[in-house]
Order: structure tokens, then sequence, then C-alpha cells
């Protein structure tokens, strides 16, 4: 009985560790637009918004358009445009649409929690 | 197999060819051109496997490269998969012929933030047809994406538009889909695409399945609308279309022997029609066989080739039980001319059947096809079924001069003329062996019950079956009805008894005759001498009598003299008078 409690605290420890830590890690992000659709722009502009807000200083952001590099769409299997890929901090997660949602895009980059 | 000629009018659609056996006949040329193409079906029905082939045959018949877009299936399963169908994937990706992509959607990696197109799938696409200047496409299964993507109206306006991209990108695309519970497929797909829908189905009755293939619908095209079985094997996919839906084989008149020479003089002394359609018909152990194996027989010896089917016995038995009637038929299975198909008619479905007999024959390229017997068919399934399936047989074998030859066992309940599985319309050539049962003895007749475009003989055989093979003997029919075996030779004998009694008379009666020709001669000759000899006596008497006239005027005149009491006149008158 001692001993699970004990193994309890420690997981829950660890979890807060690993929770302390996400805020720091650097996000590692990339959007995939297709050339200057208003999509595309509004998921840019939105998303900008978003990192200087939440991600002041920890990210990096990589804004690649699927016209000029459409071997891209096939390697990083882009259906939906425009997407955004976390790709770190793990783990990977896709994000599509206008980012005009604020609320599930930080869901997704998992900046806020359920 | 022989591709039908459809002569269409012109402006027609222009159709892409599949390159799967029997498709591109039912549909008169193949998919649309330049058309999306709905392949929908349950799960396991071969929808993969038809896309895939179409690009295949695409790139190495028609020269038409292909991109195979995979919603399920990564691209190493995909080559894995189509390499048991003899397919190498790897090769003709290589040689820039298919290009693979498999599109990979994680639902729980994925958050949706507001709106968003389908763009990227567009450019992926575009891509991969522009790599390799794709004339044809492969969505497998596209419906995929409603499982990833939760903001279904998005999903349906950017699937009309990518079916309409397709088009206008006018290459000719497969998009497979789940069927559904009351629609076509799951997402009712076939409300964008629906120039053409074709349907595979995968049914199992009776423990057997059977795979079918249907054009649901094909705008601006003739197809045919009937369900079509369906294989597939290693050589890939099949369709078998009914041919020759119009009753057009090639007739030929050339004759060929049956094998028995008193059968042949029975139809005409020549035999069957080539590529007719012969049933044999009859009881339990009437020789059946040994008829079809007498066929196969000859046939090879004319140098033809004959496949023979055989549901019931092994080819190894069936060879042995044949050597007992006196038919080698080892020599030509060694020879090649000759080749068996044993498989139980219960071991897969009719149309199963009707696929293995359609690729037996288009390999083996057979002169003569026998099976032996086809209602084993029946067990299980139904006799329309059977007859359809009998019918789609004798029509593809016809269509292709085949001469074939059906046997089949009658039950003795019900008439010999109507059990045969309803197939006697179909046939051109129908003989009936019988048993006749009689004084204890059970023999078989045979007769000719139809023969098409020939005069045949309406005689009764006895058929006897000796170690040198199938004789026909004819019957006696007489008051006590027909007699056979035993009961015929005792007629024979009989008869022979009667013949050599009456041979006996004759030669007794010629004997007489030459008795009495000798007995007339004799007594012609007795009369001859005995005329003869009254000849001469009356010779004798006739100069006798002379000799006394002459003596007699002789001594008148000497007298005369004697007396000289002659006067000129009176002596005149005396020379007068005498």
């Amino acid at each position: 009985m001692k001993k699970k409690i004990e193994e309890s605290v420690g997981t829950t420890a660890a979890f807060d560790q690993v929770m302390s830590g996400l805020h720091e890690e650097k996000y590692i992000l990339r959007l995939f637009i297709t050339g200057t659709t208003n999509k595309s722009v509004l998921a840019l502009t939105n998303l900008k918004k978003i990192c200087e807000e939440y991600l002041n200083g920890r990210y990096e952001l990589e804004v690649i358009d699927l016209y000029q590099n459409p071997g891209l769409a096939i390697e990083e299997q882009i259906i939906a445009a425009p997407t955004l890929i976390k790709k770190l901090p793990l783990p990977f997660r896709r994000i599509i649409g206008d980012m005009s949602d604020i609320e599930k895009v930080l869901l997704g980059l998992e900046i806020k929690k359920q | 197999m022989k591709r039908t000629e459809h002569s269409l009018p012109r402006a027609t659609l222009l159709k892409s060819p599949t390159g799967i056996q029997g498709f591109d006949e039912i549909t008169a040329g193949g998919l649309p051109a330049g058309r999306p193409t709905l392949v929908c079906g349950s799960a396991g029905c071969g929808k993969t496997l038809f896309g895939m082939e179409f690009l295949v045959r695409g790139a190495t018949l028609y020269n038409e490269p292909g991109v195979f877009m995979s919603f399920e299936e990564t691209n190493e399963e995909l080559i894995k998969n189509v390499a048991s169908l003899g397919f190498n994937l790897e090769n003709l990706i290589e040689q820039k012929k298919i290009v693979l992509d498999h599109v990979h959607i994680e639902r729980s990696e994925i958050e949706e933030t507001g709106e968003y197109d389908l763009e990227g799938l567009f450019i992926r696409l575009g891509y991969a047809i522009d790599s390799i200047g794709a004339k044809r496409v492969v969505l497998d299964t596209i419906e995929s994406l409603f499982a990833g993507l939760p903001n279904q109206l998005i999903l349906r306006a950017e699937l009309r538009r990518l079916f309409r991209w397709i088009k206008d990108k006018g290459v000719t695309a497969i998009i497979t889909g789940e069927r559904g519970e009351e629609t076509l497929t799951r997402q009712g797909l076939e409300e964008y695409v629906s120039d053409c829908v074709i349907m595979l189905d995968h049914r199992v009755t009776e423990q057997t399945s059977t795979r079918r293939l249907r054009v649901v619908k094909y705008r601006g095209s003739l197809h045919g609308t009937n369900e079509y079985p369906f294989l597939i094997d290693e050589t890939g996919f099949s369709v078998l279309p009914i041919t020759s839906l119009g009753l057009e084989h090639i007739v030929s008149s050339e004759r060929i022997s049956s094998g028995i020479s008193e059968l042949d003089k029975m139809l005409e002394g020549k035999g069957y029609y080539r590529g007719s359609t012969v049933l044999v018909s009859g009881t339990a152990g009437v020789g059946k066989t040994s008829l079809a194996a007498h066929f196969a027989e000859a046939a090879c010896k004319r140098g033809e080739r004959v496949l023979y089917f055989c549901f019931e016995e092994s080819p190894n038995q069936l060879m042995r039980n044949m050597r007992s009637v006196g038919i080698k038929l080892e020599p030509w299975v060694q020879k090649g001319l000759l080749q068996f198909q044993a498989t139980r008619p219960t071991f897969y479905g009719l149309e199963m059947h009707l696929a293995v007999t359609h690729k037996a024959v288009n390999t083996f390229k057979p002169d003569i096809v026998i099976m032996d017997p086809i209602n084993t068919f029946i067990l299980g399934d139904k006799e329309y079924e059977v007859k359809t399936m009998l019918m789609r047989i004798v029509d593809f074998l016809k269509g292709n001069q085949i001469t074939a030859l059906f046997t089949s066992l009658t039950s003795t309940e019900s008439a010999l003329e109507s059990s045969d599985v309803g197939i006697s319309s179909l046939i051109d050539t129908w003989l009936l062996l019988r048993d006749i049962e009689l004084n204890g003895e059970r023999n078989r007749g045979m007769y000719v019950l139809k023969s098409r475009g020939m005069a045949n003989s309406n005689q009764i055989r006895e058929f006897i079956l000796t170690d040198k093979g199938v004789k026909l003997r004819e019957v006696y029919i007489g008051s006590s009805g027909v007699l056979t075996g035993s009961a015929r030779l005792a007629q024979e004998a009989h008869e022979s008894a009667g013949l050599l009694k009456r041979q006996h008379e004759i030669e007794r009666k010629k004997r007489e005759l030459e008795r009495k020709r000798i007995v007339m001669e004799a007594q012609v000759a007795a009369l001859h001498a005995e005329f003869k000899a009254d000849v001469s006596e009356a010779l004798k008497n006739i100069e006798t009598e002379q000799d006394t006239i002459n003596l007699q005027k002789n001594d008148r005149i000497n007298m005369a003299v004697s007396r000289k009491s002659f006067v000129e006149k009176s002596n005149k008158k005396k020379h007068i008078k005498l």
C-alpha cells in the first residue's frame, strides 16, 4: 500500500516535470500554404499572432508554399491546406485550417491543456 | 479470348481499355477515357486489384503511365500484395510508369482550426501525374478521408471539385468506394462520380463463394447489364462475359468422327459436326464415359487437342478404367494432346467453374472439350443457375469453334429426356444411353435422340463394351419387345439355325433337280436311239418296196419282149399307162 502511494507520487512528480519542461522547450513549426489565397494569408497572420503571444522567443516557424514545393506535400503527408505541422515538441500534430479558432490552435499546439 | 468488335457510331465516347480480361468486352472498349469511374463493392471484393490491374495493364500494354493514390495500404504493402498476382510494381516504378502515393491520415493527429481545403491533395496528385505524364489515376479508397477529416461539408465540396479537376486534367480515373447500407457507397460517392459505376460483389451461397461484377451505369455507352462472374488468380483479374450474345457463331460443316464407326454410321456415316455440342445422357453405368473417351482418343489420333474435365473420377482412375475397354489415353496425355482437369463440382461455385473452364480453354486452346459429367453441378445449386452456366459454357465453346461433349447422368425416376439439367435446347446432338432390363439381364441400348442438321438413324442399337472398345449392335424388336443380350443371342442362334435348315433344303432341292435332269436326259437319249432305229427300219422298207417296183417293171418289159406283141401305137399307149 505504502509503496503504491510512493509510486503514484513519483509519477505525478515526473509528469509535472515534463509539463514544466514543455513550456521551456523550443517549438519547431512548419506551415504549408497554397500561394496567397485568403485562407493562406489568414492562417499565417493568425499563427504569427499566436506564436508572438504564447511562444515568444522559443519557436521556429517555416512557411512553405506547396505550389513551389509540391514534392514536400507527399513527403509531409499533406492533404489539407493550410496545414501547420508541429514537429517538436512531441507528439507530432497537424493543425489544419486558417487558425481562426485560436482555442483549437492552442489545443493543437498543446500550449493550453483541455 | 477473342475480343468482340463492336461497331459503334462515330463521335461516341472515347474509351480507355483496361486490359482486364473480358471487361473490355462487356463495356465495348473499356472505361470512359478522361473521366472518373466509380468502382464500388464490399470489403475484399477486389476493388484495389481492379484499379491496380487497370494501371499495370495501362503501363505495360497501352503505354499509359498511371498514379495509384492509396488511402489505406502503404506502398510497401501494395507492392507485396500485388506481387502475388504477378505484377512487378517495383520494376514499373523504376521505369517511371507507375507512381504510388500513400496518403496517410491519422485522425488523432489532426486539429481543425477553421476553413481549409484539400488543395494539398490536389497538389500531390497533380505533382505525381506530371512527374510521369500519367494518363490513368486510381484513388483507393478516397472515402477514408471521411474518417480522417471531421468537416463533412468541406470534404464533400472538395471531392466534387476533385472529380471535376480530374476530368479537366483528362486522366482516366478509378475511384473506389466501400459499399454502403442502402447506397452504392458509404459516403454516396456515386453522387459525384456518375459517368460510369461498376459494382463488384463477393457472395457466399451454399458455402461456395462467387465474385461478380456488374456495370451499374455507363453514360454514353452501351454495356452489358448482367452480373458477370469474375476471377482473381495468379494472372490477375478476369471477367467472363456471356460471349456471343447474338448467337453469331461461325458454323462449320466439317464432320468429325465420334470414334465409333457404328455410331458415325448412325449420323449419316460421318459423325458429329465440328463446333457442335453433343450430350450423352443416361443412367448410371451405361458407358457414357467410354463414349466420351472414344471421342477423345479419336480426336487425339487426328492430332487435335482435347481438354477433358472430369468431375467425378481422377484422371488416373479414368485412364485405368478406359484401358479395360481398350481405350489408351496415356500416350496422348504424354504427347500433350490430351489434358485432364479434375475438380470436384463442390470445390468452388458455379461461376468459378465457369471461370476455370474459360481459363483452361484459353490457355490450352483445345479443339474438343469434354465435361464428364455436367449434372453433378446441381448438387446444392439451383437448376436455373446451372443452366445459365452451361449456356455460357456452350456459347463460349461454340464461339471458339470447339466441339463439346457433355455427359449427363439421369436418375431412373424421372423421364430420361427431361431431366438433363434443362439444357436440351442447347444441344445439337443428343445421344441417349439407356439400360434395358429383360429376362433377368441388364443390357445397354443407345439411340440418337436428336441431331441437328443431319439425317440420323432412329434405330435403337445395343451398346456393348468389349475389350476393344464400344460396339453397337442392332437390336431385335419383335412382338415380344426389344431383345438384347442373351435374348438377342438366342434369337440370333435361332435365326442362324433356321438359316442352316433352309440352306440344307435348298441343297437338297438342287440335288433333286439335278437328278431329274439326268433322268430326263437319259430318257431323251433313249427316245433318240429308238427314233434312230425306226428311221433306219423305215428307210429299209422303202428301199425294199422300191426294189420290188423296179423288179416288176422290168419283168413286165421282159414279158412283152418275149411275146413280141408290140405295135408302135400300142407300145406307146402301154408305155403311157405305166
